[in-house]
């Protein structure tokens, strides 16, 4: 039985937790942070539970309230919306159990207000990607992008500028998506997306039509962070809470890429996407540059929260080349990606949060040999998160772009394949500069305090997340196979 | 007797040490008596796979799916049985001579180096039991990851650059190795080495069969140390001489060679490397890297890098053998994997006895050190004789094929350039010689031979050499395995 409810289910656990933590954070701020690992936790297991019965049953069309579309709402949760929500809610609830520390020192007192807001930031994503509906996904597009200014917001002093910043581009790019919802609404009378699948084909010439797809694929290119839309990102990664930066990264540049898979695979089509402007292409040749650009900032950058940042640019490029190439091998390649880059950014963001709790501050040339000694499990995990990164055998990130370097020798697309290849190159320069200076820098101030330097290994609650998720890199990269097959048979042509 | 498991487990044998090698950090005896048993048990567990390969059978093993329809598979062909009873049988006298290596010159951080070198073992051995090419890319990046760590172990500014060298190199290959491996794929299919290969009945046209041959060129060329992308391999003698002994002389390296005769011999196929002329592309490397790194070798005066120039050479010999295509020179350069691996693991070890012991690096300080250390520099001498082609050590014989080979192949340049090298080989050993032997040294009173940990394995892999070179099939029988090997490329690819 509750295999059918199972959407609304997901979604309600958050609106269930936002309201449930501030209720109890007034009476006690401390219950606000178990409280979102539980709301988090609960989602995760839904989740899971979602998708097993996917595999066995198939997707579900879930009506609210048993209206019909076009007339009622409805949640479809199929492979592609199942693998997302499983992604985001299973991160974000090992970023919430890292948060535990990170909450009582970087923003005391505000616990609850944080995570009552990332509540609904989660809430927005899900719904976001739940939804078969264009205008609701956009109602849950702002409730995410207005709790994760606020989340952003709160962090070092230039945060709120960062987050401003982020609100006015953001904004932009929600209008946009939704001038582009009004287009097609216009033309169809409808905002099902299943429903104005099956009739967009009717009008394939029509001007409209072809400026709702580009309006679109803008307005969510900016959420996106597709290159040359990407402005608010470090900024925003960078000064904002180190929690929240675990939050946002992993997940939110996601949650805006699978609105482009929704958008390209499942609304337009692959043929009516590309049919009067060659739209695929100028979306993987953004993604490319994307890619370059993102790898050679993140190389120039010296605090690592700026780099990682400037990585996921970098990674999100990735993702959105994969949905270019628009065949089952890139297409695969890209969720796969999404899965590993969720983990692998998640695990270094998180120990980037760690390293400013510990020293204070996460700057890259001021690490050194001392750090192996103090965190030797906190690094080796850093290290494998990097290595990943980098894509070499047998972690997560080589198989993400062995199935995107076969989709793009498929498309017979060598530029693409050779952007894949060079930007691993760079990834290795700016992660084995960490471990470089983390395994073989001898510290330079002073080094008495070098050789004192003692075991000073982050506590529980802060090692066991950055441990499972470095640990799930190895088990992805084995099983990948097994979840790569699944990938197959969701993709939709 | 079931063999199924074998090949895994030798794999694993190595791997299941580091965990052992680091809980007893804090105990030295212990720790390298892991590294000991773990060669040991993996030596032995090759061993158990000889006599099948040496009927022509593979032992093949699917584990489980690394990608939809890619699985990891291992397959223990006679290729791989006999590369893998090199790297094995070297690493317990490596083992020997590390512990006495790293103790007499107090090297910091043991515990990583034991430790990383037994995943590189792992990962030599996963290379030489690799079924597919996928197999192959994941034993082949972990082997340039496991390396990293030693090169760059003594934490000196150039081993901090040299492993940015090694890593710039080692990395762009793997990168060039998993685009090839992605054409192949796309182009036929699947990724098993076959004997005879597997691009022959593709329809693939001319520049696309060109640019797979230049991506595998650089992917596994760069390990294999072709000139012009050796450069890190002399720049990898930052390491502690052990690691250049096995790996720089055994190990890695050899991986590459082995990889290129994996490629010529089980991806393209000798037919299709002739047919569209890629084996002169080949040639004319190979045999300009000998003549080249040969005459840059006199001009080292580091005995490590003259060493080192000298493997680059080397390494083409092996090259130009599978390059020849013919019968004979396949079986002389797989003879030379051999071959070179035990004549240049010995000058090595000298190489390190005479670091730690006199505190010597370059060849000029060399004066007279034969009084002081008779057994090494006898073993040097052997070694040196052997590199230069001068039976009856192992080197003559392989080198032998070679000629044979190319003069079967009706080839006279390589011919040349295999004698011209030899005399360049003689030129730059004999000096060394010479001023060990013939010079007055100085200053050398107090000092001995080095510890019996490194003198027995030197004196060991000097007789090997001599052994094998008087009777190639003692032991292991390399020679039926080289030639059984090398007729199997030619005899399934003819109809």
């Amino acid at each position: 039985m509750i295999e059918s409810h199972l959407p609304a289910l997901i979604a309600l656990t958050f609106v269930l937790f936002a309201i449930m933590i501030p209720a109890f954070g007034l009476w006690r701020p401390s219950t606000s942070q178990p409280l979102a690992v539980l709301g988090s936790g609960i989602a995760s297991v839904l989740s899971l539970y979602g998708f097993a019965s996917y595999l066995q049953t198939g997707s579900i069309r879930y009506f609210f309230g048993g209206w019909e579309p076009p007339v009622g709402i409805e949640f479809v949760y199929d492979g592609l919306s199942g693998f997302f929500i499983l992604v985001i809610n299973t991160v974000a609830f090992f970023v919430f159990i890292h948060s535990r520390k990170i909450a009582r020192t970087e923003y005391p007192g505000k616990e609850m207000p944080y995570f009552a807001l990332a509540m609904l930031a989660l809430l927005g994503f899900n719904g976001m990607i739940l939804t078969g509906d264009l205008f609701n996904l956009y109602v849950f597009l702002e409730i995410s992008s207005l709790a994760s200014y606020a989340l952003i917001a709160i962090g070092s002093r230039p945060a709120p500028y960062a987050a401003f910043r982020y609100l006015i581009i953001g904004t932009a790019g929600g209008t946009l998506y939704l001038l582009g919802v009004g287009f097609l609404y216009t033309i169809t009378g409808t905002l099902n997306i299943i429903d104005m699948a099956a009739m967009l084909p009717n009008f394939a010439a029509d001007t409209s039509v072809v400026a709702a797809l580009i309006l679109m694929v803008v307005g969510i290119g900016v959420k996106a962070a597709l290159f040359p839309m990407h402005g608010w990102l470090p900024d925003s990664y960078t000064y904002a809470s180190s929690s929240s930066t675990a939050l946002i990264a992993p997940i939110g540049t996601k949650v805006a890429a699978y609105i482009l898979f929704r958008i390209v695979f499942y609304l337009f089509g692959v043929e009516l996407t590309d049919a009067v402007i060659p739209m695929t292409t100028i979306i993987g040749s953004l993604a490319a540059v994307g890619i370059l650009y993102g790898s050679i900032m993140a190389i120039a950058q010296t605090e690592m929260k700026r780099m990682l940042a400037y990585s996921s640019v970098s990674q999100i490029g990735y993702i959105i080349m994969g949905l270019s190439l628009a065949n089952p091998l890139g297409f695969a390649g890209a969720l796969l990606h999404v899965l590993n880059h969720a983990v692998m950014k998640a695990c270094l963001f998180l120990i980037a949060g760690s390293l400013r709790m510990k020293e204070g501050h996460s700057d890259i040339s001021l690490f050194d040999d001392t750090y192996r000694k103090k965190y030797p499990w906190t690094m080796a995990w850093f290290s494998v998160a990097a290595i990943s990164m980098v894509g070499l055998p047998p972690l997560a990130g080589f198989f993400s772009k062995w199935y995107l370097a076969l989709g793009t020798i498929d498309n017979e697309n060598w530029i693409f394949l050779a952007v894949i290849l060079i930007s691993s190159l760079l990834n290795a320069v700016y992660f084995f500069r960490i471990l470089e200076n983390v395994y073989m820098m001898n510290p330079k101030k002073d080094q008495k305090e070098a050789a004192d330097a003692e075991r000073n290994e982050v506590s529980f609650s802060m090692m066991f997340p950055t441990s499972v998720l470095a640990i799930a890199l190895f088990v992805i990269g084995f099983a990948n196979a097994a979840i790569v097959g699944i990938l197959f048979d969701v993709f939709p042509m | 007797m079931d063999l199924t498991l074998v090949p895994l487990l030798a794999i694993l044998s190595s791997l299941a040490a580091v965990p052992l090698i680091l809980w007893s950090s804090s105990k030295p005896n212990l720790r390298e008596t892991w590294t000991i048993i773990a060669a040991l048990v993996k030596f032995g567990l090759v061993m158990t796979l000889l006599p099948s390969a040496l009927n022509g059978e593979s032992v093949t093993l699917h584990l489980f799916d690394l990608a939809p329809g890619l699985p990891l598979a291992l397959n223990a062909d006679p290729l791989g049985v006999f590369f893998a009873v090199i790297a094995s049988g070297l690493w317990i006298f490596t083992s020997f001579y590390s512990i006495g290596y790293v103790r007499g010159h107090k090297e910091h951080k043991q515990t990583r180096y034991y430790a990383s070198f037994a995943i590189c073992l792992s990962a030599t051995i996963g290379i030489a039991f690799s079924g597919n090419l996928l197999t192959f890319i994941v034993f082949y990046e972990l082997l340039t990851l496991a390396t990293y760590p030693l090169v760059i172990h003594t934490e000196t500014d150039d081993a901090i650059k040299a492993g940015r060298k090694y890593l710039a190199f080692t990395l762009t290959a793997g990168l060039l190795l998993i685009a090839a491996a992605g054409m192949v794929y796309y182009y036929t299919g699947t990724l098993d080495f076959t004997p005879g290969g597997i691009l022959g009945d593709a329809d693939i046209p001319y520049h696309m069969m060109l640019v797979m041959f230049i991506l595998f060129l650089g992917g596994v060329g760069v390990k294999a140390g072709i000139m012009p992308i050796h450069g890190w391999l002399p720049a990898a003698m930052a390491a502690p001489t052990p690691v250049s002994s096995l790996l720089h002389a055994v190990a890695v390296v050899k991986s590459g060679v082995f990889a290129v005769l994996r490629v010529v011999g089980y991806v393209f196929g000798v037919d299709v490397m002739g047919d569209y002329g890629f084996n002169e592309i080949l040639i004319v490397l190979s045999g300009a890297t000998i003549l080249i790194a040969s005459l840059i070798a006199f001009a080292q005066d580091n005995l490590k890098r003259r060493l080192a120039y000298s493997t680059v050479g080397h390494l083409s010999y092996i090259v130009l053998g599978i390059a020849l295509l013919t019968p004979l020179g396949i079986q002389g350069g797989i003879m030379h994997i051999a071959a070179h691996a035990t004549m240049k693991i010995t000058l090595f070890f000298c190489a390190g006895a005479i670091i730690v012991n006199l505190h010597r690096e370059n060849i000029s300080n060399l004066n007279g050190i034969a009084k002081v250390m008779p057994w090494t520099m006898g073993a040097f001498v052997v070694g040196s004789m052997g590199l230069a082609g001068i039976p009856p050590i192992n080197g003559f014989f392989s080198k032998f094929f070679l000629v044979s080979g190319s003069l079967e192949g009706d080839m006279m340049i390589p011919v040349i350039i295999l004698i011209v090298s030899g005399l360049l080989n003689a030129g730059y050993f004999f000096p060394i010689i010479h001023r060990a032997y013939f010079r007055k040294g100085e200053g050398l009173e107090k000092y001995g031979e080095a510890s019996p940990f490194m003198v027995v394995p030197i004196i060991v892999t000097a007789t090997l050499s001599v052994l094998f070179g008087l009777f190639p099939n003692l032991f292991f029988n390399f020679f039926d395995l080289a030639s059984q090997i090398s007729t199997s490329l030619f005899n399934s690819v003819s109809p």
